[in-house]
């Protein structure tokens, strides 16, 4: 049987062998962003002169995402594959408008061209944004297909039918592969996306199957994927050894002893380079020494030796104690930046039959992504070409543009696959550091970070502190809600990333009395989008507190949350960023159904509850808990209701919510980045620990497949999971906890 | 010069004695299915057998497997003719993004060869060296399970694209 990923069709994208009557044509679509890269200028008479005999050899182009050969049938995947299986779900878009058997198809990870639109990895939105353009990709391939088919058999396209990769004539029993067909297709006129039919979601063959990883045959058997995989001839091996507090540079350095060493073919200090103002996701390169070797060993051996005098006059300070204390100050009163003010809130709490105050903390965490970060670059005659496992291509190219002074068009950037994502790699420190690194060489480079620099050198989860108050009428109904939050800002004025809220985050538009305020701190130490940003810490905080309400009140809480939630109403109709209370309650009420909510559970066990809405997924989850004497947390399993629209990919989409609850347990679990002095106190993963086999909880997944337009499930189903087993664990002791990561709470 | 047996062939290496096993086999020997992951044993990613035995290769020198049997995820099978776990791995799509793979399967291989049908408790024994960012474990583990029972059949040989 055919493989997915047949290493000899990695160049397939620039196969377009049709003839010399081809051209180029664009072809951009307002929204969608489908380009179909090539039809042809000639007659239908001409093209009937194409004949199935001509079975094509190499893969021959159709548009962007669909080339065929005698082989097969190519797939273009256009986003970095960073772990969340869109390397198999966007061609599998494709492959359901285009009828095609999945076991002829092979997927081709697409090289970074501006015919993919933007091919960013981040914020869920893979299968939305793409969703739309890529079944028009399918449809269009087919109707080329059934159009060379009704050619060849004279009769009319709307008596032709396609499925398993054939178009069927039933009225004469005849049929054609699509390998048969596909030189002939090739010269039909492209048809007006616009007027293709697309399929209802009741003849979907595909799409919400079970369909294994198409890159699973090269995983298991240890093929050279990732990034830090990429082999070329004359490679050459680097480290880049950085001021353990970020902003510090170079005043001294011992570069002749660590020239000397075996090995050691370069050695020398580069400066740091600030980024000019205003570019989206462009950092600076960090200054710092690189170490250039024979072999990756040998340049990690050379930090042994290498001694660094630090000028630290401009590096961090930060100091996650002082913070803390400071935050702890503050959070008795409001803070000194108005966000939010909706209702009479003064008047809610003087009126209100109960009130509650808390005050909720959660620390910075590392992304610590397996694979270590690492790039490759190679810079000739000017021009360079770099390999990275990225989640975001043409940023790090703009970035390493704009700090060398290139000019864009000069540089290559192929995005290989990622050990993992998570947020990191939409920020391309590392490509940018190889490449000031390869500008010095004629050979080409690959840096590998440590995994001690991965940890040191993060673009972090910011910690932070809200100080919530709740007031609750005679019925127990949620009335006022106060929300001081204290985060940080790296530039005085705006919050990190993932360090802000609104009054759009549940229960901002369900409360009628509503103040937000925020306090920044100063914060040097860079801060990053984290899997799910702001929601990951804000859901803890909001939902945990929601549960503490609910029970003051002497309330049910699931009836609570669903009395919260209201009558079902899309909050900004045709928004699929936008709340669905009623997609939101019927994923609390299967949620709550599926755990066994009200029945009676194992001694000692106890179910935890919440609900989020990020990302444009309505995720609910149930953590069954016990803990034990030593205050050790099981969770034995988790129930997530998941409605995401549509599942595209069956498998994919529950391994991403069981990874999801599964990252979402070790991160509240031990996860703590602790910075003195401006330094990551943790290292590795002694000190900063990752959740492993016998603390992983089962996860029961349940979806709710609706008709509203699909979205992406790489983020959405962490956050719920923070408070669902923060209130497991007070429904289970009485003991509240308040404090991200939980060991920092006395748990283990 | 260091002479071991790698995935069946006998090979040397004059790598400084000290250097850890796994960027020798990276580096020098250019299979990359090992992983680099932490660099202190932590974390399994670089998990290979030493004459059967599942080992961390980023603290081990190479000096420690001079005259030894050296197997790497690309010796396990071959694509043609998987391991079981490795066809197990597939038919369960175990992986996300796949980068602790490598060393999760050298692990289970080598827990199944001295014990072919292990317990839930024997098999989370065996497997808390390897982490898991992404979370795979309930499919690590079913996997695991189903090469162990032979009640559960997988097919080997075919390695079957559209599964789990």
């Amino acid at each position: 049987m055919k493989r997915k990923d047949q290493p000899t069709v990695a160049g397939a994208v620039t196969v377009t062998k049709i003839d010399r009557r081809t051209f180029l044509r664009v072809t951009g679509v307002a929204g969608g962003g489908l380009m179909l890269g090539v039809t042809v200028g000639c007659s239908p008479e001409e093209s009937a002169k194409v004949r199935s005999a001509d079975v094509a050899a190499e893969p021959i182009e159709l548009n962007a995402y669909v080339q065929i050969s005698a082989d097969g049938i190519f797939i273009q995947s256009p986003n970095p594959e960073i772990g969340q299986g869109v390397d198999t779900a966007l061609p599998m878009i494709v492959a359901e408008e285009l009828d095609a058997a999945w076991s002829d198809v092979t997927v081709v990870q697409a090289e970074t061209h501006p015919r993919f639109d933007r091919q960013m990895s981040g914020g869920s939105r893979s299968i939305p944004s793409r969703w739309l353009p890529l079944r028009q990709a399918g449809a269009a391939a087919r109707h080329m297909l059934v159009a060379a088919a009704a050619l060849q058999w004279e009769v009319d396209p709307a008596e032709c039918e396609t499925r398993d990769s054939m178009v069927i004539h039933a009225p004469s029993n005849r049929s054609l592969s699509y390998m048969e067909l596909a030189n002939s297709a090739a010269v039909q006129p492209l048809p007006e996306l616009d007027g293709l039919k697309l399929k209802d979601r009741s003849e979907f063959r595909l799409l919400g199957k079970r369909v294994g990883g198409a890159k699973n045959h090269t995983l298991v058997t240890g093929g050279a994927l990732f990034g830090i995989d990429h082999r070329m001839p004359d490679l050459l091996y680097a480290t880049y050894v950085k001021c353990p507090a970020v902003g510090g540079r170079v005043k001294a350095a011992n570069l002749e002893a660590v020239k000397a060493l075996p090995g050691v073919v370069d050695a020398f200090v580069q400066d740091e380079i600030k980024p000019p103002p205003g570019g989206f996701l462009t950092v600076p390169l960090a200054a710092g020494v690189a170490i250039v070797a024979e072999d990756t060993w040998s340049a990690f051996r050379a930090r042994r030796v290498l001694d660094v005098e630090w000028d630290e006059a401009d590096a961090a300070k930060d100091s996650w104690s002082a913070a803390r204390a400071q935050a702890q100050e503050l959070s008795a009163g409001a803070g000194n930046e108005a966000v939010a003010d909706k209702g009479d809130v003064e008047g809610a709490f003087d009126n209100a039959d109960k009130t509650l105050k808390s005050f909720y903390e959660y620390a910075f965490v590392s992304h610590a992504q397996m694979e270590p970060q690492n790039s490759t670059a190679w810079m000739r005659d000017g021009k360079l070409e770099i390999w990275s496992p990225t989640q975001a291509p043409q940023f790090g190219a703009d970035s390493v543009a704009n700090l060398l002074d290139m000019d864009v068009a000069d540089i290559t950037v192929h995005a290989l696959r990622s050990g993992g994502g998570f947020g990191r790699r939409a920020i391309n420190d590392p490509m940018v550091e190889v490449a000031a690194i390869a500008r010095r060489l004629n050979r080409p480079v690959k840096l590998t970070w440590t995994r001690e620099d991965d940890m040191a050198h993060d673009y972090y989860r910011a910690g932070g502190f809200h100080s919530l108050e709740g007031a609750l009428d005679g019925d127990g109904k949620l009335v006022g809600w106060r929300n001081h939050l204290i985060s940080f800002t790296h530039d005085g004025t705006n919050p990190v990333i993932g360090g802000n809220i609104d009054a759009n985050i549940d229960p901002g538009p369900f409360v009628p009395n509503l103040n937000l305020t925020q306090t920044l701190l100063p914060w040097q130490t860079p801060c990053g989008p984290w899997r799910a940003p702001r929601s990951n810490v804000v859901a803890f905080a909001h939902q945990c507190f929601l549960h503490e309400l609910s029970h003051a009140a002497g309330r049910d809480h699931l009836e609570f949350m669903l009395e919260l939630m209201g009558e079902p109403q899309w909050l900004e109709e045709g928004n699929s960023w936008s709340l669905h209370t009623g997609r939101a309650a019927g994923v609390i009420r299967l949620a709550a159904e599926k755990a066994g909510w009200g029945k009676t559970l194992p001694e000692g066990h106890a179910l935890g509850l919440a609900f989020y809405f990020s990302h444009a997924g309505h995720i609910a989850e149930a953590a069954e808990v016990s803990v034990s004497d030593d205050r050790t947390v099981h969770v034995h399993r988790v129930t997530a209701a998941v409605d995401v629209g549509p599942i595209v990919n069956l498998s994919g989409a529950e391994n991403q919510v069981q990874g999801s609850v599964i990252d979402g347990f070790s991160t509240m679990l031990g996860q703590q980045v602790t910075f003195e002095n401006g330094r990551a106190l943790e290292t590795n993963f002694d000190t900063y620990p990752l959740l492993r086999i016998p603390r992983a909880p089962d996860v029961d997944v349940h979806f709710i497949q609706s008709d509203f337009p699909p979205t992406g499930l790489g983020e959405p189903a962490l956050p719920p999971l923070a408070p669902a087993v923060g209130n497991a664990i007070f429904a289970a002791t009485g003991e509240r906890v308040r404090r991200m990561p939980i060991a920092k709470a006395g748990y283990s | 010069m260091i002479e071991f047996e790698l995935n069946g062939e006998a090979v040397r290496t004059d790598d400084d004695p000290n250097t850890p096993l796994l960027w020798v086999i990276r580096d020098t020997f250019k299979l990359k299915g090992s992983k680099y992951g932490c660099g202190a044993g932590l974390c399994g990613a670089c998990t290979m057998h030493v004459d059967g035995v599942a080992s961390r290769t980023c603290t081990l020198p190479v000096a420690a497997v001079a005259n030894r049997r050296v197997t790497t995820i690309e010796g396990l099978g071959t694509p043609q003719d998987l391991h079981p776990l490795q066809a197990a791995w597939h038919e369960h799509s175990v992986p996300q993004c796949g980068y602790c793979q490598s060393g999760q399967i050298m692990s289970a291989a080598a827990l199944l060869a001295s014990n072919p049908t292990p317990s839930e408790a024997e098999i989370d024994a065996a497997m808390s060296g390897n982490i898991c960012r992404c979370g795979c474990y309930p499919r690590i583990k079913k996997a695991i399970q189903s090469v162990g029972d032979t009640s559960l059949a997988y097919n080997a040989a075919a390695g079957r694209e559209v599964n789990s």
